[in-house]
């Protein structure tokens, strides 16, 4: 499925204005001065090589870690300077998917999904639950798994219960960190389909940690390259894959980079 | 082409949904969304109540915002099916919408509700029964083997020096014993005191006040010293083993050692044991003498039994058999607390919960086991007359 966001989409007021965000664990400097914009509406992919921050970066923004020096919006304020209800209320207004699912061990992928459906909107439990089957099941999980707790599902159903669990507020903003890893290459593709139905359905932003090329080539409106301690490009893929730097060079255009640039634009290579 | 979007927070107008039934079509109005779900679920059940809701026409032009929770609710009212082929009968709605009722469709067709088991308490509380009797046994069996694993693994390291693990027997003395020690020592010094002062309170009555020295000696010497330690034991150093290889379990640590060819038995349960076994006598013997300072600071202050004189009672009336008794039941205590702790990590079965559980299952095992075989040594001992 090939996207094409309109530029001007990205004129409006960004979602999340991050701007000189500074991140230090004791003498290592993860990121200095990085700015960085999500727009409403659009799947940002942010890549970068291990190491560089990617999962720093979105637990910053999500108000996870408290960031040495720097700003950072969403929806326009300041998580860290919130009342906690303030705050709460934001927080119900964006999904995470972390990377290794985090799933509550003791609860089955239903109860898992229910959760905030119970705690938040306060559904009665019958219902939540209902709803929390359909979401698993638009994530791509046979009926079955409804009822299984965690430790019995494999690495990429993990991953799928936990996308429903962070779609379960139909959240305005997305976080996904490293969503495809460990998928077969047909549910990735499912996953990026399903990605691209949901934003357009529901009008989502995503912010999309990635080092799937193809997740990439077929989902992202945009992509910010993270290295060097800072955002060194955010932009078209068109845009960024010409940036003159060695580390974009070697991974945008290594074989792996145009194999999927080979999938996704089949006519234009020659 | 994705059409551009306008979240659903900036929305102008925030319309509950509702249905409106226009003969036998139901125009669907407002906004379909989680905020307005309890009313809309009303509605939707007031109209599926008793009729085959799959044929009902819907008219879903007026419709203003919806989400994945809003879709759910539609697709009760029409089913997975006919949702799932929306394009055919709605074509006039925008193409995203479409995209989310016919995704939602699709996901859910051939997928009944489950339907829940029947409940039949009786049954389900005879066969909770029977499975806790199976457990209990299954779990001394369990012991018993996992004991002589321990033993036999302890048999076969012991003439090798090369493999024995100092170092990690050294670290679990520090943590076990080492940092153990303040708190035994306060707490039998503690109980020490309390033991001393029941038995003035007691002997005051027939004028032997001065045998509350030899209560607080007997009693720490044989029992209070080896009890009161390994109790702490088990509670600080059985729930920390459980915990530490539980975590290691479920980190899938433990299938690691196995597949690099090592012994998880040799590599992380003999120095917890033998580390404890040397422990305890020491902790022992620490409770013991500190439980006895706690009864002579009583014997000071309340009976006027100064040091010297409470230190000469010990010599005269005490013989060194009550203590070889108490220091002699540590190393099996320590055994048994350090292999019931080890065990019921080995258990743990990936979840948070079980984690929980088997750490409290080891504290209570440990606890009830210490006291069961002290009660057991205590009858032994006397009809030796040890």
């Amino acid at each position: 499925m090939q996207t094409s966001w309109p530029q001007e989409a990205c004129n409006g007021e960004p979602l999340i204005r991050v701007r000189g965000l500074c991140n230090r664990f004791g003498r290592h400097v993860v990121h200095e001065a990085l700015d960085l914009d999500l727009y409403p509406g659009e799947i940002l992919g942010v890549v970068g090589g291990s190491g560089t921050g990617k999962s720093v970066l979105l637990r910053s923004i999500v108000g996870l870690l408290r960031p040495a020096e720097g700003r950072i919006e969403v929806f326009g304020e300041d998580l860290q300077r919130l009342s906690p209800s303030a705050r709460s209320r934001l927080e119900r207004r964006f999904g995470v998917l972390f990377q290794r699912g985090a799933l509550f061990t003791s609860l089955t992928l239903e109860e898992n999904v229910a959760v905030p459906l119970i705690e938040h909107a306060g559904l009665p439990r019958a219902d939540a639950e209902a709803l929390a089957r359909v979401k698993l099941a638009l994530a791509g999980l046979p009926a079955e798994a409804a009822c299984q707790y965690p430790a019995s599902l494999s690495g990429g159903m993990i991953k799928r219960a936990a996308l429903a669990r962070a779609l379960a507020l139909d959240p305005e903003v997305l976080f996904l960190d490293e969503p495809t890893a460990g998928l077969d290459p047909i549910g990735a593709a499912a996953f990026d389909r399903l990605l691209l139905t949901l934003r357009d359905a529901l009008g989502l932003s995503v912010f999309l940690v990635t080092h799937d090329l193809d997740t990439l080539y077929t989902a992202c409106d945009r992509v910010a390259v993270l290295a060097q301690k800072r955002v060194l490009v955010a932009d078209r893929l068109a845009t960024v894959e010409a940036t003159d730097d060695a580390w974009i060079h070697d991974y945008f255009h290594g074989p792996r980079g145009r194999a999927a640039r080979r999938a996704a634009h089949p006519v234009k290579e020659p | 082409m994705p059409e551009p979007m306008t979240a659903p927070a900036t929305k102008p107008v925030d319309e509950p949904g509702r249905i409106d039934a226009q003969g036998e079509r139901l125009a669907i109005r407002g906004d379909w969304t989680l905020a307005h779900h309890a009313s809309l679920k009303r509605q939707v059940e007031r109209l599926a109540r008793g009729r085959e809701p799959f044929v009902r026409e819907l008219d879903l032009s007026p419709l203003a915002a919806l989400d994945t929770a809003g879709a759910v609710l539609l697709m009760e009212l029409t089913g997975a099916e006919r949702l799932a082929a929306i394009d055919d009968w709605a074509p006039e709605l925008p193409a995203t919408r479409r995209a989310l009722l016919r995704t939602l469709g699709e996901a859910m067709v051939d997928r009944p509700a489950p339907a829940s088991p029947p409940r039949r308490p009786l049954r389900e509380g005879l066969a909770r029964v029977g499975q806790r009797v199976e457990g209990l046994y299954q779990q001394q069996r369990q012991l018993l083997g996992f004991i002589g694993l321990v033993l036999a693994t302890l048999a076969a390291t012991a003439w090798r020096p090369g493999r024995w693990r100092l170092t990690s027997v050294v670290a679990q003395l520090h943590q076990t014993g080492l940092n153990a020690l303040p708190i035994v020592a306060l707490l039998t010094f503690l109980v020490g005191a309390v033991v001393a002062f029941l038995g003035a309170t007691v002997l005051r009555d027939f004028g032997a006040t001065i045998y509350t020295v030899n209560l607080v000696a007997f009693a720490f010497l044989r029992e209070f010293g080896v009890l009161l330690a390994a109790i702490l034991l088990a509670g600080r150093t059985a729930s920390a083993f459980t915990a530490q290889l539980g975590a290691m379990k479920a980190n899938e640590e433990l299938d690691a050692v196995r597949t690099l060819g090592l012994d998880p038995v040799e590599l992380l349960v003999l120095p917890r044991v033998l580390a404890m076994m040397l422990t305890l006598p020491i902790l022992t013997f620490v409770g013991m003498l500190s439980g006895i300072l706690g009864g002579a600071l009583i014997c000071a202050l309340a009976l006027d039994i100064s040091l010297f004189q409470f230190v000469a009672i010990l010599q005269r009336d005490i013989p060194l058999n009550h203590f070889l008794v108490g220091l002699a039941k540590a190393p099996l205590f320590a055994f048994l607390v350090a292999v019931i702790g080890c065990l019921e990590g080995f258990k743990v079965s990936g979840s948070a919960q079980s984690v929980g559980e088997h750490t409290t299952s080891s504290v209570v095992q440990s606890i009830f086991v210490v006291i069961l075989l002290d009660a057991v040594a205590a009858l032994f001992f006397m009809e030796m007359g040890w």
